[in-house]
């Protein structure tokens, strides 16, 4: 298997590299990003490109890769701004699909890692969202419209490679000690918001069994769109039991407005579509990805308790894993140069 | 608007997700581990919150607070109650009354008590929207009445579902109109109950009507205040807005019908029209007759 990672100056595209290296039948990983892998990796040939990917139908032919894992949609719009997200979401993955559907292209499987953002959340809204039910409303944030554009280039890619396996995966909230999710900082800082009068139901997925989503996708042939969810329910307020935090309400009217001083101040970020979830809440049907054979590790209060424990750790002693940052002479030494042993036996 | 979302849908079918071969479970060299099933998800949990927002603690609570009212107040009184399926999914369908329905309540604490089997009330969505009512609802067991709930709650879940088809139609009719049946939206009810295989039980109710009557309604204030209706009830009129709280103890008498099974093969994407709307006005007409039955052998509104 050669394989193609891209985004892989977010965590999970360093973190799927990682995975793909400890696999003996993976030959090649080649990682695309604008910025420099945030884990240490072996063997992945990082390329730096620009963030809409427009060069990679050259790199897909140098390198022959059969899998694509496209890693890089923004699901969280805290992090980009709203002109970055549509160059990486709707431009980039148009480019990388492009490239992927060229003429005698190797590419035999893209896998795509997406969110249940793409169901909107809204109070006419069903309690579960199966894969094809549709939003009750349009898209209300920039992040959902660039969502669903790029979902429909991949189902356009879908349609008209029908010789290409592709996996769309809509991940929920998610949760993990690595990970910096509009949820994971509310409940990292000393008070938790919530919308005074609603207490909305959630799911969570924990950071490992999003690895090891895409992972199945990448090593099994499951074609199609798949909700990623932890088992389960829980509401907010349980949330924040379980992760030891007080509650704050805001007001129920014009809770945006209310928000916008404390993200002036920098004490607080909280994208729109998080403040919609913090009223209605979002569910989502699993058992699709399920029944392919796929089991999760956690449900979604296990998600929730891992969390919670690791919350208490980095409170007790900072940090709770030692920080590495990527240098790439120093991988690039390891790698090649002969001063270093490599078959110690 | 509508067009936009019909393309921005994420209605997404790549390729059959549902044929794919079911495979084995990843094998142990696999990098994706097997876990154990999750023994403690319980232990973790803090709440008793169902997936449908439902707490059986507050729903508890909510019964022994309204039990009174139950018993002394409206003084209810069941029959054909053995028409309620004892297990197994079950819609049932009543008519709706009284500014603030009081129907509802009686009849999901009234099969609690008797059958001690929830009951899920689907209610129009708006109420999720309002701050605490809304939340309140759905710990009590309200869920919003959209299809693919109703659906999952009767065939997965295979639980007690009430609706009352006539929606607000029913509860924003003038005193005038009492005890008239409105149009039972279009069917829906039927064909859910179709799709998830399960029977229709039929409740006529006598006394919510003399409840909370509505005796004048202001189309424009409710225009504005965007609200299916805008009820100046007697209530109001003694007591002002406060009245909105308070229910005349009108005598309350449900009577259960036989269930209808419906000789179809569930699970199907549609069913004819005309078999949904003939089945829908057939129950309809089921509730409209035993009501009329029921007001002949009324002596008084308040003693039944």
């Amino acid at each position: 298997m050669r394989v193609l990672v891209t985004g892989l100056g977010t965590f999970w595209g360093s973190r799927l590299a990682q995975e793909l290296e400890a696999r003996p039948d993976v030959e090649v990983v080649v990682g695309v990003d604008t910025r420099e892998p945030v884990l240490p990796l072996e063997r992945t040939e990082f390329v730096r490109t620009d963030s809409s990917h427009s060069i990679l139908q050259r790199i897909v032919e140098a390198t022959q890769v059969d899998t694509i894992l496209h890693t890089h949609l923004v699901v969280d719009s805290t992090q980009r701004s709203g002109r970055a997200m549509h160059e990486i979401n709707v431009i980039g993955t148009m480019n990388l699909l492009a490239a992927a559907g060229a003429a005698d292209s190797p590419v035999r499987k893209v896998v795509v890692k997406s969110s249940t953002l793409v169901y909107g959340s809204n109070y006419a809204d069903p309690y579960f969202f199966r894969e094809e039910t549709p939003r009750t409303r349009g898209p209300q944030t920039s992040i959902e419209r660039t969502l669903l554009e790029s979902e429909a280039f991949v189902r356009d890619f879908a349609e008209d490679n029908p010789h290409v396996l592709v996996t769309v995966l809509r991940f929920s909230n998610v949760l993990g000690n690595h990970m910096a999710t509009p949820f994971a900082n509310a409940l990292r800082m000393p008070v938790a918001p919530e919308v005074l009068g609603f207490d909305p139901r959630l799911q969570f997925t924990h950071e490992e069994d999003v690895v090891n989503a895409l992972m199945y996708s990448t090593t099994h042939d499951v074609p199609g769109i798949y909700n990623v969810a932890g088992d389960g329910m829980v509401t907010w307020s349980e949330v924040c039991r379980i992760a030891g935090r007080t509650r704050v309400p805001l007001p129920p009217v014009l809770a945006g407005l209310a928000v916008e001083p404390l993200r002036a101040m920098r004490l607080i970020d909280m994208p729109p579509e998080m403040l919609s979830l913090l009223r209605y809440g979002r569910g989502v049907d699993n058992s699709r990805f399920k029944r392919t054979g796929f089991r999760y590790k956690y449900t979604t209060a296990g998600a929730v308790d891992a969390f919670a424990r690791c919350l208490r750790l980095e409170r007790a002693v900072g940090s709770s894993e030692p920080e590495y940052t990527y240098q790439r002479d120093v991988e690039t030494f390891f790698r090649h140069s002969p001063a270093v042993v490599r078959d110690r036996r | 608007m509508s067009d936009q979302w019909d393309q921005q849908a994420p209605k997404v079918n790549l390729r059959e997700p549902d044929d794919v071969a079911v495979e084995a479970p990843p094998q142990s060299t696999d990098l994706v581990p097997v876990p154990q099933a999750e023994p403690g998800d319980d232990a973790l949990r803090s709440g008793d919150v169902d997936a449908w927002g439902r707490s059986e603690r507050m729903r508890e609570v909510a019964r022994t607070v309204y039990d009174p009212l139950y018993r002394h107040w409206f003084r209810v009184e069941w029959e054909g109650l053995e028409h309620v399926p004892r297990q197994g999914g079950a819609l049932i369908v009543a008519n709706h009354a009284a500014a603030i329905p009081s129907d509802a309540p009686v009849i999901m604490h009234g099969i609690e008590k008797e059958l001690h089997r929830p009951v899920y009330g689907l209610a129009e969505n708006l109420l999720r929207a309002i701050p605490m009512l809304g939340t309140l609802w759905s710990r009590f067991g309200g869920v919003p009445a959209h299809p693919d709930n109703a659906y999952r709650l009767l065939h997965d879940d295979q639980q007690l579902v009430l609706v009352f088809p006539e929606g607000t139609k029913g509860t924003g009719k003038l005193y005038r109109d009492r005890y008239k049946l409105n149009r039972f939206g279009r069917g829906g009810f039927v064909e859910i109950a179709m799709r998830a295989g399960v029977p229709v039980v039929p409740i006529a109710v006598v006394g919510a009507e003399e409840s909370m009557p509505i005796v004048w309604k202001s189309p424009r204030l409710a225009k504005m205040l965007n609200i299916p209706y805008f009820p100046v009830t007697p209530q109001m009129l003694m007591f002002g807005p406060l009245g909105l709280l308070a229910y005349f103890p009108a005598k309350f008498k449900l009577r259960v019908l036989p269930p209808a099974h419906f000789d179809v093969p569930p699970g199907q994407e549609r069913y004819s029209r005309s078999k949904v709307m003939d089945e829908a006005e057939h129950i309809r007409e089921r509730i409209q007759h035993a009501l009329y039955d029921m007001l002949r052998a009324r002596r008084s509104v308040w003693t039944g």
